[in-house]
């Protein structure tokens, strides 16, 4: 592309804010009441950093990789491609990183057993805020409820709660390459949402930050 | 490159170069009965009302079925003012589609001037984009089709010249926006035989007057005008200022209007593509090209003041 230092991020939107926040009106109408099995999942994600059993972390391999899965169908293929067609290329990762924790949390690679309080606490706080905080933004911005984003049906939350799972998991060597796709997410979210001069696009920003940096700290791997 | 808070120096600069066009004959300007004023097309002498409709960001909603039937209201409202130019790219999301569900449901298939894109890096995908954008908008051939921002603009060029010798298509063009790359611009437009170029030129973007402008007419290329608003920020700067008194003089009641008007009196402006989402806002775009348009002493006035604020 020349003169790309005379672009701005502008210019790469190719909708308005009402377009983008009605995509998740129509979307929750679409699928309610799976917005209540998917926060009984979001649940399941605080059950697994408290109590690591294996099996649950087998069953939150499922359930993560369905959400995944769901999300890039249901969200991005059928309803923010058409009016966003750089999101195609964004779909096949969705795709890959629901694989990618079907494997590792299925296969015992990952665990959770890690006891140091910082990561846990910052991981539960980053799926708590997914599960619970998000979806109540639209509130906060003067938007209707029915407008919310809501965990494993929308991608925010969905991202940054796979995030809170993974700053306390171990080995770092399997956690760092689980975390690449959901920290490009929450990059693509805030460039959109800032540009669209949305106040929320603090939440992705400020949880891919806080991920990174609990994840980089020196001790964040368990002895 | 972009003239953002030009000097009083540079409005004065365009402004001659303005009024030295002015000089010349304009392309033939007529006005319809209770409808927007007109310009002929230079390579035919086909006439076309000074305002169009664009599609960039406010047509892209998806299968959203109460923002398409918003699109739709636009869209008549368009036409029932006399409106004539829809443009769209296959780079506008789902634009296109909306254009045609409108198209269908006004039964305007016969009443709408065709504007649209080649967008594509890969000229081998040229005519099927083609093909699909046709689709989109749910017509037999387009009235006009456009390099889309000079994207492989040699070979997407050469499609479309082909296109029309072969009766696929009345008119081939070129665009760019905000003043980009417009020294390649003018060597195509010396060298090919384009019947329309798309650029930006607003009272604070006219780079095009310094060369463009002036070649288009050496050419007799006629000249689609984007982004008049600069995608609305233009207006946003403008909203808190009052109107002066004197854009009475030319019926302009809003800033929107006195902006459409500065654009569309330059002899050499074939068309202007406001987009909106508001019919509101398409009859008052459309009524500044029904009501009288400024001289060149009202243009300059128009520049410096907006130019200020």
């Amino acid at each position: 592309m020349s003169e790309w230092w005379t672009y701005r991020p502008e210019d790469f939107l190719l909708f308005s804010p009402r377009v983008y926040w009605r995509l998740f009106e129509l979307h929750n109408a679409a699928w309610w009441p799976l917005q209540i099995v998917a926060l009984l999942a979001g649940l399941l994600l605080i059950v697994v950093l408290l109590t690591p059993r294996p099996w649950l972390v087998r069953c939150l391999g499922v359930v993560l990789a369905a959400s995944w899965g769901f999300v890039a169908w249901a969200f991005l293929w059928q309803r923010y491609a058409p009016i966003n067609w750089a999101i195609e290329y964004v779909i096949p990762l969705f795709a890959l990183q629901a694989l990618l924790l079907l494997g590792a949390l299925s296969s015992g690679w990952l665990t959770f057993t890690d006891r140091r309080r910082l990561p846990r606490y910052i991981g539960l706080a980053l799926i708590l805020h997914a599960v619970i905080l998000h979806p109540l933004v639209p509130l906060l911005s003067g938007r209707s409820w029915q407008m919310a984003e809501v965990f494993a049906v929308a991608p925010d939350p969905l991202a940054i709660a796979t995030l809170g799972l993974l700053v306390s998991a171990h080995p770092a060597r399997w956690a760092w390459p689980l975390m690449v796709i959901p920290l490009l997410w929450c990059l693509i979210s805030w460039l959109t949402l800032d540009t669209m001069g949305a106040p929320s696009a603090w939440s992705p920003l400020t949880a891919a930050c806080l991920a990174l940096v609990t994840r980089l700290w020196p001790h964040a791997e368990a002895k | 490159m972009s003239i953002c808070n030009p000097s009083r120096r540079t409005i004065l600069k365009g402004l001659l170069t303005t009024a030295a066009a002015t000089a010349i004959p304009s392309w033939p300007l007529s006005a319809q009965d209770n409808g927007p004023k007109t310009r002929a097309v230079p390579s035919t002498g086909d006439s076309l009302p000074l305002i169009g409709l664009g599609s960039w960001i406010t047509f892209n909603v998806g299968d959203d079925s109460e923002l398409l039937e918003q699109c739709v209201d636009v869209m008549a409202a368009f036409f029932d003012a006399g409106g004539r130019m829809i443009d769209s790219s296959p780079m506008y999301g789902s634009s296109q589609a909306t254009i045609g569900y409108g198209l269908d449901k006004l039964d305007a298939h016969d009443r709408v001037f065709s504007a649209d894109k080649l967008w594509t890096s890969n000229p081998d995908e040229g005519r099927d984009q083609i093909d699909a954008s046709r689709s989109d908008w749910g017509i037999s051939r387009f009235d006009l089709l456009q390099v889309h921002n000079l994207r492989a603009w040699r070979e997407n060029l050469e499609t479309l010249l082909t296109m029309k010798d072969d009766g696929e298509l009345r008119y081939v063009g070129i665009t760019t926006s905000h003043g980009r790359r417009h020294d390649e611009f003018e060597t195509i437009m010396r060298d090919y035989p384009l019947d329309f170029v798309q650029l930006t030129y607003n009272p604070i973007d006219r780079a095009a007057e310094q060369r463009l402008l002036p070649l288009a007419r050496e050419r007799e290329i006629g000249v689609i005008v984007n982004r008049p608003f600069q995608q609305g920020r233009l207006i946003d700067r403008l909203e808190d200022h009052a109107l002066p008194d004197w854009a009475s003089d030319v019926e302009a009641e809003t800033w929107a209007q006195l902006i459409l008007k500065f654009i569309i009196s330059h002899p050499d402006v074939t068309c202007a593509i406001p987009a909106t989402t508001q019919v509101a806002h398409v009859r008052e775009n459309m009524a500044a090209a029904s009501s009288p348009l400024p001289d060149d002493d009202m243009r300059q006035r128009i520049a410096e003041t907006i130019g200020e604020l």
